[in-house]
């Protein structure tokens, strides 16, 4: 990871991944992907929360694949065969993420990013770590570890 | 040069374990009466064994102590000590150490704080016993400190004895050794004085002798040495012409034991290696020849392509079969430590009891032996603790008055079975029952029969014995074994005679990764259900299936009732098979319970590689685990236990016979 | 031609590091773990120059192993150390008389080993 001081901003510059959802933009942090993989057969888990959408095999691994849709609470897409699934890895648990597209990585100065507006209950600002303005978009940065850390507690806390 | 030699020790530690299993056998056939003098040869060479290799990697507590037990097994084994009680039980407890010590010595951590007591034990009984020490050990350096100084003159006369030929050795190499100590001067002087004449020569016997001079800075000691092995019936003067003398050297140390790092390892017979590279080799050339079709490919060749491939199956099915088998370990590996156990327990309890063993060459996967350890132990306590009953009570009750433990160990259809049984008093199935209500486990109207009585003993919290014995704990221990062997994919059950005794059924698969499987469709989903708990699989008629109210649906089947279990339902799958009759009912069986699993169709049998689902996600109820098909998809594997679990929460179970 | 050297002991270990040992010294070396297995090599190896034998053995022990390979004539005159412990002074009388030509007591340094072996190798 590169630490590049500017001149203009004085502060740390991070790379972000930054992917679609509907017409919201998102970005987390790129030291946590593995890899980006395009549509996989995807394997119910039973009694599993909404968001846990089931399992896939990632080169002979089975690991859970996460619909952000779903965690956001938006409305669910059929996901066809241009979704994109951002295989990431918290501690030493491997997920996948499906999401609508994915779209750049971004080198965001820290000074560039701003709190979190209240968004109301749509979305969790939990694991929301600030927002930034890419052109004329705004992105929403995740916090990952925190957003998938969830996943244990949403699902322990009683799946039936 | 140097020679490291701590790559060995690995080895050695193994070994050693394999000893002290033999010293333990031997000692505890001698606590119970045999005085075969080969027993006691076989028991001294075990430690005998030990002790030598110990002091080769420089482990000096382990070789301090060997020898202090060595000592005493020696004096018993020539007849200077009597075989007591007390003294196998000193014996018993230097064994136990000896596995403390050298367990130390293998992770680098301190003795065992008993060593000193122990050890001083052994040397008292030596002391006791009445033959003085007959082999003294004798110091093979002399400890004479010298001021240093320069060279001086030896003049050494040597004369082999007459028979010294038949050992092998070279004069010649004496008298080169000796050269080689400083200089010579003159060359040596033979005489010849004793040589009888030809015809009474007798060409083995030595007639010569030497004399040489030699001026060296070393000792006469050190002059002596060179001799050492020619010594016995030998002449040998070695005279100083002047009176300067030196240090003695000692010999170099052995190198310090190193910072060896243990991993977990497994011995196997080289046959099974060989057999391996074997298998490899055909793979390797089934392999090429099929590569060699596809190169050369013309539809007319496609049955050529189909058989080469057919062949690597084969060969890979095999080798799959001979790797796992190297992770095999006879199951005797760990039932080596019950006799012992049964022993001490025996006493610790006032109880009479004997243990039989029989089956120890079973073969499991090293993993699943490894764990089933702390259980088998666990049902062995509570056997003796509470199972067999005190001598007097068993006369009464017209039995003998030394208990038995029976501890078998077979390979059934494709699982190991481990069965523990005793003649105790077996278990009350009504104390049970009204234990188990008591801690509002069952209900008081829930009628049991009596195998599912005798299952609760499994529970969690559950103990009928009057008072806690530190021993055997609380009777939780159950409901951990269960869990144990369960992690395992493997199931045990109980089986109780009251008054006559108690069977402790474990079932377990023969290897860890791969299970048989039949795989089944549930709408789009395809599930994996482990052939080892599969009976049959049968399309009921409409008249088989029941429904009881309020209790759930059942299929009758030759009689017995057993509980429905929707897949579909339990699993939220998208189905159009809700009616038994147009599905498949899959009988499944676990820990003596069954069900009837519906299914949409049956797709086929096929072995499957168990993947994890923790690794990544986390424990499902009712998932065994993950696997990938053929065509790339994960599934997942079912699991029996989980399942007739989570049936009998949603009130599925039927309690009504 | 490198020499062969004939180790006989029954403990896995030890052999190993003889083995090591003289291999490394530029010695061939064939291996019993007793003495009926270490006379069969003597039978079956092409040239065996020097045996080093453990004493303590199941099967056939030393100095019975010792006596036997006095009385083969290929190898009656070839040299044969004892792996004594120091306690076992009697039984080195006993493997000399049996025509043992010299001993190595346990434990000893691999450097020992190869000392002791230039000693009666010629």
């Amino acid at each position: 990871m590169e630490q590049r001081e500017t001149a203009d901003y004085g502060g740390d510059v991070n790379q972000f991944l930054t992917f679609s959802l509907g017409t919201e933009e998102y970005g987390m942090d790129i030291l946590r992907v593995q890899e980006i993989k395009g549509n996989s057969a995807i394997t119910h888990i039973p009694n599993a929360p909404k968001h846990v959408k089931g399992v896939m095999n990632l080169r002979g691994t089975v690991v859970p694949v996460v619909d952000l849709r779903a965690k956001f609470s938006m409305e669910a897409v059929e996901y066809g065969k241009f979704s994109v699934i951002i295989v990431v890895m918290v501690g030493q648990k491997v997920s996948g993420l499906v999401v609508d597209a994915v779209s750049d990585v971004l080198n965001i100065a820290a000074s560039d990013i701003r709190p979190a507006p209240d968004f109301g209950a749509s979305c969790d600002t939990r694991f929301i770590s600030g927002v930034a303005s890419i052109g004329e978009k705004l992105a929403v940065l995740l916090e990952i570890d925190k957003l998938l850390s969830e996943e244990e507690v949403a699902v322990t806390a009683g799946s039936n | 040069m140097k020679v490291d030699i701590n790559n060995f020790r690995e080895t050695f530690f193994q070994e050693s374990t394999e000893h002290l299993a033999e010293m333990e056998a031997g000692l505890l056939r001698l606590d119970q009466g045999s005085f075969d003098p080969e027993l006691l040869n076989a028991i001294f060479r075990a430690a005998h064994s030990i002790k030598g290799a110990a002091g080769m990697f420089g482990l000096d507590d382990v070789a301090r102590f060997t020898h202090a037990l060595e000592s005493l097994l020696d004096q018993l084994r020539s007849g200077g000590i009597t075989v007591t009680a007390k003294l196998t039980d000193v014996l018993l407890r230097a064994n136990d150490v000896l596995r403390e010590l050298l367990a130390a010595a293998a992770h680098d951590s301190a003795a065992p704080a008993r060593m000193q007591g122990v050890l001083e034990e052994l040397l008292v009984m030596q002391r006791a016993g009445a033959l003085p020490d007959k082999e003294r050990a004798q110091v093979r350096q002399t400890d004479r400190t010298q001021p240093q100084s320069g060279t001086q003159t030896f003049c050494v006369q040597f004369r082999p004895a007459a028979n010294s030929f038949s050992q092998g050795m070279d004069r010649l190499l004496i008298l080169r050794d000796l050269a080689a100590l400083g200089s010579a001067g003159a060359s040596p002087e033979l005489d010849l004085g004793k040589l009888p004449s030809l015809d009474d020569l007798d060409p083995e016997r030595c007639y010569l002798a030497w004399k040489l001079r030699i001026a060296t800075s070393k000792t006469s000691a050190e002059i002596q040495d060179v001799f050492a092995f020619v010594e016995d019936g030998a002449e040998i003067r070695i005279e100083a012409e002047h009176q300067e003398l030196e240090a003695a050297a000692q010999p170099a140390p052995p190198p310090p034991s190193g910072q060896a790092a243990r991993d977990a390892s497994i011995r196997v017979a080289t046959s099974k290696v060989d057999k391996l590279v074997d298998l490899v080799g055909e793979l390797v050339i089934a392999q090429s020849m099929a590569h060699q079709i596809v190169r050369n490919f013309s539809p007319a060749r496609l049955g050529e392509l189909q058989e080469a491939i057919a062949q690597m199956e084969r060969h890979i099915r095999e080798l799959q079969e001979r790797v796992m088998s190297v992770r095999m370990l006879p199951i005797g590996h760990i039932f080596g430590r019950f006799p012992r156990l049964v022993r001490d327990l025996s006493i610790q309890l006032s109880k009479n009891v004997r243990l039989e063993m029989a089956g120890e060459d079973t073969e499991l996967d090293k993993g699943v032996v490894e764990q089933m350890s702390d259980p088998l132990t666990h049902i062995i306590r509570n056997a003796i603790d509470h199972g067999i009953e005190p001598g007097d009570e068993r006369a009464s009750n017209g039995k003998p008055e030394q208990g038995l433990i029976r501890l078998e160990a077979f390979h059934q259809a494709g699982s190991v079975i481990v069965e523990i049984s005793d003649d105790g008093r077996g278990l009350d199935a009504n104390r049970i029952r009204r234990k188990a209500i008591e801690r509002g486990l069952i209900a008081e109207s829930d009628s049991l029969t009596e195998a599912q009585c005798c299952d609760l003993i499994f529970s969690a919290g559950f103990s009928t014995a009057e008072k806690v014995s530190d021993l055997s704990g609380r009777g939780v221990g159950l409901d951990v074994v269960r869990r144990n062997v369960e992690a395992l994919n493997g199931s045990v059950t109980l089986v109780a005679q009251p008054g006559h005794g108690t069977r402790v059924r474990i079932q377990l698969p023969l290897t860890l990764a791969i299970l048989d499987g039949l795989s089944v469709r549930v709408g789009k989903e395809t599930y994996v259900v482990p052939l080892v708990a599969i009976s049959e699989s049968i399309r009921p008629r409409e008249e088989q299936v029941k429904t009881v109210a309020g209790r759930g649906e059942a299929v009758m089947v030759r009689g017995e009732a057993l509980p429905l279990v929707r897949l579909h339902r339990l699993f939220g799958i998208q189905t159009e098979v809700v009616d038994p009759c147009r599905g498949l009912t899959v009988i499944v069986e676990h820990a003596g319970h069954r069900f009837a699993l519906l299914v949409d169709e049956l797709l086929g049998q096929q072995q499957v590689v168990i993947k994890s689902l923790e690794a990544h996600y986390r424990k499902v109820e009712g998932v065994l685990g993950a696997t990938i098909l053929g065509d790339g998809r994960a599934a997942l594997i079912l699991d029996a236990a989980g399942l007739a679990q989570i049936s009998r929460r949603n009130g599925e179970d039927l309690r009504a016979a | 031609m490198a020499k062969t050297i004939l180790i006989v002991d029954d403990s896995t270990s030890i052999r190993q590091v003889v083995s090591f040992t003289l291999k490394q010294a530029g010695f061939a070396v064939v291996e019993g773990s007793n003495g009926k297995e270490g006379l069969a090599q003597l039978d079956t190896a092409p040239r065996v120059d020097l045996i080093v034998t453990d004493l303590n053995m199941p099967v056939m022990d030393g100095i019975t192993f010792i006596k036997h390979v006095r009385s083969r004539p290929q190898s009656k005159g070839t040299p044969v150390l004892m792996l004594t412990t120091e306690s076992q002074d009697s039984k080195k009388q006993e493997g000399k008389a049996a025509g043992a030509t010299g001993w190595l007591v346990k434990p000893f340094h691999p450097e020992k080993l190869l000392q002791t072996i230039a000693r009666v190798l010629p």
